[in-house]
């Protein structure tokens, strides 16, 4: 394959009617300096299937990260109606119907897992969905741009107000782009403060500044880097600051539908004569539309590289182009490896999806969202800990029986008090004593809404028991049963006692 | 005025300097990195004028923020103190026997027992408190002084054998030593006490040894030998032994008296961590 050099005198037209763009590809690998400033790219709005996917996209992930802290969702008195909140308070996390405690932290790594797994599988299918589409950096990075759009123009204008000299015109243009910048970074730091403390009463603090000190530096952490991230460094985040990019090609294979030029369609390039007509020559008029829309600053012709986020947009750019020279529309469009080298040695290669890579992620995702929905099946309202005495295995006591120590610790998670009473099982004749509650025979022991209590339990087992034992360990369970249902928990555990009697 | 060189194998330019021919690249530090260092310069120097930072002569420049590590701790001990407050004050005025009843008071008594039982009875007792030879075990329930909470309180208070004029004191005679009795005797009278919990090998030695035994011990140990708490004189005839319930132990205790000694944790403690100790203890599960 030929790369033509792209740097050659600009001709004014590609074709009859369809000028070429002085777009230079400022971050394609040959260009960039390691030792040289940023070059601004000014990347024009493209028409066509993929930006109106990624405007919906803009739209519908924009949409719930704002919205989604306002929803509301009904637990009873005492808990936070707010459907989804990280309630940093009560140590509680809170997504509508479902709620964990801190110590189930493991759901939340179980969605970062299955998370992981599925940009895996989407990456190995279709190279970088993620990046392209749905990544915050490019969503917000999008929307920067659609702003400065607003106030700047498209590129050929924008590129002509950095240009000129300062005046009222370009102050007020630039001012106002950076003023909405900053509105939606305090926007953006705004939602997300409101994910972790009830939205109505922290919009209502931030007015009369009393929120918490916290709040205000989050807001000001994300106003920060929403403003640095979207609207001044954009690519630069990607192409330097992102791992994703270094760890995808690990992903990516031959058969991953890519955004790919087809250079046996478009080569030898150049721009379409009149005179001379489409013989011997290839699709690619060399227009750089596919250039100038670049968000990255790449030529899409130099192949897969790097610094693509696959956005698909010169695929829109190029395909408005094929349609006015009146080529078939594809010269850019999502291909596999596999299938273009076929295509050279004339042979047809159908698009692969199911392969043992993407089976093995797809695998992988069934396993993991097959545990937790185990997991969450298997979670109950109520949790028992029984903990043996580390200190002292064992206490004999004077008339000769021996006595254990226990920690039991009961965890309601219902939204009501609930009492329970304890009991042994598996030790005949032993006796169950609660700290503070010796004097009452089978104590109820009330354990208030969504809360922890922590109990200390003494079991003894009598001198005549002693011989019913299996030193040194005798394994039993201690039962929690719920007063109001009726219902039972039981947690295996281990009376410690010596081997010969008498023995400490 | 300088020209400018360029390095022709590499096309960089140079910075000038020359050592035998060589001359350096240029190549600059990024410019972010310059500026961050710029950044924190300049930030050092509003850091010196708002903490403390030189030293001087007589002392160091205190910063107009008049920050100090040594002020921040006396704040937080005293916020801690604060937040203790209202229970300290609850633990000081509620009667001993009465603390275990309330749940928020009991569990606020046994994390500052447990902690003042760590730093200061751990050492004889053991850190779970589980005693050694001579020390006893506060997790059963055989008590020398007595084992009701206020019986303890008054043992932790003014210790045991400690010179304090309210301390538990007693001593039993040194029948070997001082020759009150001989060897054949305590190996009697040891018989005996053997047989009170049935481990008496020979049966004749115990019949005379309760003679001595009813003669020398029963003032204090009883006539069934079972002591007596407010002699802190030990019960004979249960499974727990101080100084170890085998015949050789038990002779030795008959030859030398034993009489171990705690000292008095009165004015060493305060008061409030006192009763919290007597509350630790009593709940280790041994308390009557």
């Amino acid at each position: 394959m030929t790369i033509m050099d792209t740097t050659k005198p600009i001709m004014a037209e590609a074709a009859p009617g369809v000028e070429t763009i002085d777009a230079r590809a400022v971050n394609r690998k040959a260009e960039r300096q390691l030792y040289a400033g940023r070059e601004k790219i000014y990347p024009r709005l493209a028409h066509g299937r993929f930006r109106a996917v990624k405007w919906l996209v803009m739209v519908v992930t924009l949409g719930i990260y704002y919205v989604m802290p306002w929803l509301r969702w009904h637990r009873g008195p005492s808990l936070p109606d707010q459907a989804v909140l990280f309630d940093v308070e009560r140590g509680r996390l809170f997504f509508f119907f479902f709620e964990i405690w801190p110590q189930e932290l493991y759901y939340v790594t179980g969605i970062l897992v299955l998370s992981a797994l599925g940009l895996f599988l989407v990456t190995s299918a279709a190279g970088r969905v993620w990046c392209g589409y749905t990544c915050p950096q490019t969503v917000w990075t999008d929307l920067m741009v659609a702003v400065e759009r607003f106030w700047q123009g498209d590129r050929n204008a924008r590129i002509r107000l950095d240009k000129e000299p300062w005046g009222p015109v370009k102050i007020f243009r630039k001012a106002m782009t950076h003023l909405s910048w900053l509105m939606i970074a305090v926007a953006t730091g705004g939602a997300f403060v409101f994910y972790f403390r009830d939205a109505p009463t922290l919009a209502r603090e931030f007015i009369d500044g009393s929120a918490p000190a916290i709040a205000y530096l989050f807001l000001g952490v994300f106003t920060f880097t929403t403003y640095m991230l979207g609207g001044i460094a954009r690519e630069q985040v990607c192409i330097y600051m992102c791992p994703w990019p270094r760890i995808q090609g690990a992903m990516v294979d031959r058969h991953t539908l890519l955004v790919s030029y087809r250079p046996e369609r478009g080569e030898p390039r150049g721009p379409l004569r009149k005179d001379i007509g489409w013989g011997g020559r290839g699709d690619c008029i060399d227009c750089k539309a596919c250039v100038a829309v670049c968000p990255m600053g790449i030529d899409i012709r130099d192949g897969s590289q790097l610094e693509c986020i696959q956005c698909a947009l010169c695929i829109d750019a190029c395909n408005d182009i094929m349609d006015r020279v009146e080529r078939p529309r594809g010269l850019i469009a999502y291909d596999t490896i596999a299938k273009q080298e076929a295509k050279v040695r004339g042979e047809h290669e159908p698009i692969q999806l199911v392969r043992a890579r993407t089976l093995l992620y797809a695998g992988l995702m069934l396993v993991v969202a097959a545990v937790m929905a185990f997991g969450m099946w298997s979670r109950t309202a109520l949790q028992v800990n029984v903990l043996h005495d580390r200190g002292v295995l064992f206490v004999p006591l004077s008339d000769g029986s021996v006595r254990n120590g226990y920690t039991v610790k009961i965890l309601n998670k219902q939204h009501e008090p609930r009492d329970f009473v304890l009991s042994l099982e598996g030790l005949p004749n032993a006796r169950l004593t609660i700290l503070g509650m010796e004097s009452t025979p089978q104590p109820r022991i009330t354990v208030p809404t969504d809360n922890l209590r922590e109990l200390r339990v003494f079991v003894t087992v009598p001198a005549a028991g002693l011989a019913a034992l299996r030193p040194p360990q005798t394994p039993f369970s201690i039962v929690v049963t719920d007063v109001a249902n009726g219902s039972v928990t039981r947690r295996d555990t281990l009376f410690l006692s010596a081997s010969t009697p008498g023995a400490r | 005025m300088t020209t400018k060189h360029v390095d022709h194998v590499t096309g960089v330019e140079t910075t000038g300097h020359e050592w035998d021919g060589i001359r350096e690249l240029n190549k600059p530090l990024p410019r972010w990195w310059v500026w961050t260092f710029y950044a924190t310069i300049i930030w050092s120097i509003g850091y010196w004028v708002a903490y403390p930072a030189w030293p001087t002569l007589v002392g160091y420049t205190k910063g107009v923020l008049g920050y100090s590590q040594r002020a921040t701790v006396t704040e937080e001990v005293a916020t801690a103190r604060a937040a203790q407050g209202s229970r300290r004050e609850a633990l000081a005025s509620t009667p001993l026997d009465q603390i275990k009843a309330n749940p928020d008071l009991l569990r606020f008594a046994m994390a500052g027992g447990g902690a003042a039982f760590g730093t200061n009875c751990a050492p004889c007792h053991g850190r779970s408190a589980q005693g050694f030879v001579g020390y006893p075990n506060l997790n059963d329930d055989d008590w020398l002084w007595g084992g009701k909470i206020d019986e303890i309180y008054k043992t932790i208070q003014y210790g045991v054998r400690s010179g304090h004029k309210q301390a538990q004191d007693s001593q039993m005679p040194k029948y070997g030593i001082d020759k009150l009795l001989d060897d054949k005797q305590i190996d009697d009278t040891a018989e005996y006490v053997l047989s009170l919990t049935g481990k008496a090998t020979n049966t004749a030695a115990a019949e005379r040894g309760k003679k001595i035994f009813a003669e020398q011990c029963v003032s204090c140990h009883a006539e069934d030998g079972k002591g007596k708490a407010d002699l802190g004189a030990p019960n004979l005839t249960d499974a727990i032994w101080l100084y170890g319930g085998e015949k050789p132990a038990i002779v030795e205790s008959i030859r030398t008296g034993r009489g171990g000694v705690m000292p008095a944790w009165q004015g060493r403690l305060d008061a409030v961590t006192l009763k919290a100790l007597a509350v630790y203890v009593h709940s280790l599960g041994g308390g009557r």
